[in-house]
């Protein structure tokens, strides 16, 4: 498959004003890695961790210190507005609307940036104001927008030229779940229907598991996982939890092969076990369990991605 | 081409739209440019009167259409320094700038043209009315009123691509508020906003025309007010292109630097 992304050794330093001293922070540091098209790819990490000056230097805004990399083909920096044309970039945190006009004109003057020709705007418009359902706002001037609908708006804009690659910086954030679902429901169909390249930052796990089959985890500039999301919990050694309600309170369940018990509710009526999904399964736990004393309700978590994100981060401390 | 000419055009449309959703802003412009052309004409026509009738080109007419295009071209010609770039260098929305297929620089400026045109309807229009009711000299040539017109549309322009200078400084600066309050004290000056440069002393009137000021607006006032003939009218269009050459050609210049200097951080 044809690489949309390439970047080698991608790296930039930032210069940080600390009093009268300044300090080199190094944002990105030594990055490489292939994005194929039709990937869709969450890169995740803490704040600062350099998520976005990444993203910045693969559409051409910032110019890496040292290192190269290609974004469909282009060049950003030198390609700047050919690529523009190519990607869409939606920040979750920046407007590319304008504040004072309607949505919809704003939809117009973008039709003509990117010169898309009548027919081709008016395509597109309707069937993003369909799945996204603008309608009912295309004439109310941009600040006056709830965010939900704001953002929905962005992500028209970002995608109104049909881009090969679509760049979502924390794309949900300030979100309620349902403009959360709705917008993720959007961008699962949008690449179904036009097999588009996804980028995705975002601090919320939730987007990471509904939406991207692959994920980048980046700590202080550096890549330190890339894979799926099963094989991120795997590195971390995180644990599954079985959580068991017994009919009569009974002592704290320890000694379970494989299994840590994590905490007792109610006289022991609720209780906790961890495991590693490694060493044992949960139904040779829950066998054990079964055994010693008598359940009438059981669940089993998943790690918490966020969790994974945690241990890895403090394992490399 | 043609492709190009259509997005300008509607980026020019949107900084003129823009510009309509604040009717109330106009109305506030327009009550101040009044009540400043009035007190302009008190004090100048005095000045003309005390002088003898006649002063450095001026009689009482010209003076008029000196005060009432001046009052005109104020709420369109950027003499304040202050512009929409350097508040999106400063917090970050520059990078939006950045993702569009277009050159920063002529996308910001036709914007900013967009929105100084629109506003020659609410502040600029009234101020010829009231100039033509409370008295203004014409210019002896016809030719003289296209000329002005161009000269006026290259004035709102060239002043634009100058405060464009002064927001793209922020790529080096952190703060550009210094700077901007140092252009608004010295372009209105220079520009001939408070008294027309001819009355300047002769150094001073040496550094108005070193600067790009006077052909923000005093020389398209020159040519409405029929101080100068056809000829003069010629060479001071010529000298606003090149002008325009030059603080544009500089705006590039910068703004290509500038990016190498670009730090968004965080967001």
């Amino acid at each position: 498959m044809s690489a949309i992304v390439e970047a080698e050794g991608l790296t930039r330093q930032f210069t940080v004003r600390d009093g009268a001293r300044r300090r080199r922070v190094l944002a990105v540091d030594d990055l490489t890695t292939r994005i194929s098209a039709g990937e869709a790819v969450g890169y995740i990490g803490a704040n600062g961790a350099g998520k976005s000056t990444t993203i910045k230097m693969l559409t051409g805004i910032l110019v890496p210190t040292s290192g190269t990399v290609t974004t469909c083909g282009l060049r950003p920096v030198k390609d700047r507005r050919r690529l523009a044309r190519e990607v869409g970039v939606v920040f979750g945190q920046r407007s590319q609307l304008w504040w004072d006009l309607p949505v919809r004109e704003s939809f117009r003057i973008l039709a003509a940036i990117h010169t898309l020709s009548a027919a081709a705007e008016r395509a597109r418009t309707e069937e993003l104001v369909e799945r996204l359902e603008l309608a009912g706002f295309l004439a109310v001037p941009v600040r006056q927008l709830s965010l939900g609908q704001r953002m929905r708006a962005e992500v028209a804009a970002a995608l109104l030229h049909s881009p090969r690659l679509v760049i979502l910086d924390e794309p949900t954030i300030g979100l309620d779940v349902l403009s959360k679902q709705r917008l993720r429901e959007f961008l699962v169909a949008e690449r179904r229907a036009h097999g588009t390249t996804l980028l995705l930052t975002t601090h919320d796990m939730g987007d990471v598991e509904r939406l991207c089959d692959r994920v980048l985890l980046i700590d202080h500039g550096r890549l330190v996982y890339d894979g799926d999301l099963a094989g991120l919990s795997r590195t971390a050694g995180a644990e599954r939890v079985l959580t068991v309600d017994l009919t009569a309170p009974s002592a704290d369940l320890t000694g379970i092969p494989a299994a840590r018990h994590l905490s007792s509710e109610a006289n022991g009526l609720r209780q906790r076990l961890a495991f590693d999904a490694e060493s044992t399964t949960a139904a040779r736990v829950f066998a054990a369990v079964a055994e010693r004393a008598e359940v009438v309700d059981f669940t089993v978590e998943e790690p918490d991605i966020e969790d994974v994100v945690r241990r890895i981060y403090a394992a490399r401390r | 081409m043609r492709t190009t000419v259509r997005v300008y055009w509607r980026l020019l449309r949107a900084g003129f739209q823009r510009q309509s959703a604040y009717r109330l802003a106009a109305l506030g412009g327009l009550v101040a440019n009044t009540t400043f052309g009035l007190l302009k004409v008190a004090v100048l026509f005095a000045t003309v009167r005390a002088a003898g009738g006649s002063l450095a080109g001026y009689d009482v007419g010209r003076m008029g259409t000196y005060v009432w295009i001046s009052q005109a071209m104020l709420g369109s010609v950027n003499l304040h320094g202050r512009t929409d770039i350097a508040e999106r260098i400063k917090d970050g929305r520059v990078a939006v700038d950045f993702l569009r297929p277009l050159d920063v620089q002529a996308a910001e400026i036709t914007t900013e043209v967009g929105r100084s045109l629109f506003a020659l309807i609410p502040r600029g229009l009234p101020m010829i009315a009231i100039g033509a009711v409370v008295g203004m000299a014409a210019p002896e040539s016809a030719a003289a009123y296209p000329l002005g017109v161009l000269s006026v549309l290259l004035g709102i322009v060239i002043s634009s691509a100058t405060a464009y200078l002064v927001g793209v400084a922020g790529f080096w600066l952190v703060e550009t508020r210094g700077l901007q309050v140092c252009y608004m004290v010295v372009s209105g000056f220079l520009a001939g906003l408070f008294v027309p440069i001819q009355l300047f002393p002769r150094w001073l009137l040496l550094v108005a025309h070193a600067s790009p000021f006077p052909s923000m607006m005093m020389y398209p006032i020159e040519i409405l007010s029929g101080r100068v003939g056809l000829a003069g009218a010629l060479a001071l269009l010529g000298a606003q292109l090149a002008w325009l050459a030059g603080v544009g050609g500089l705006g590039q210049a910068l703004t290509r630097a500038g990016r190498r200097h670009l730090e968004v951080q965080g967001g």
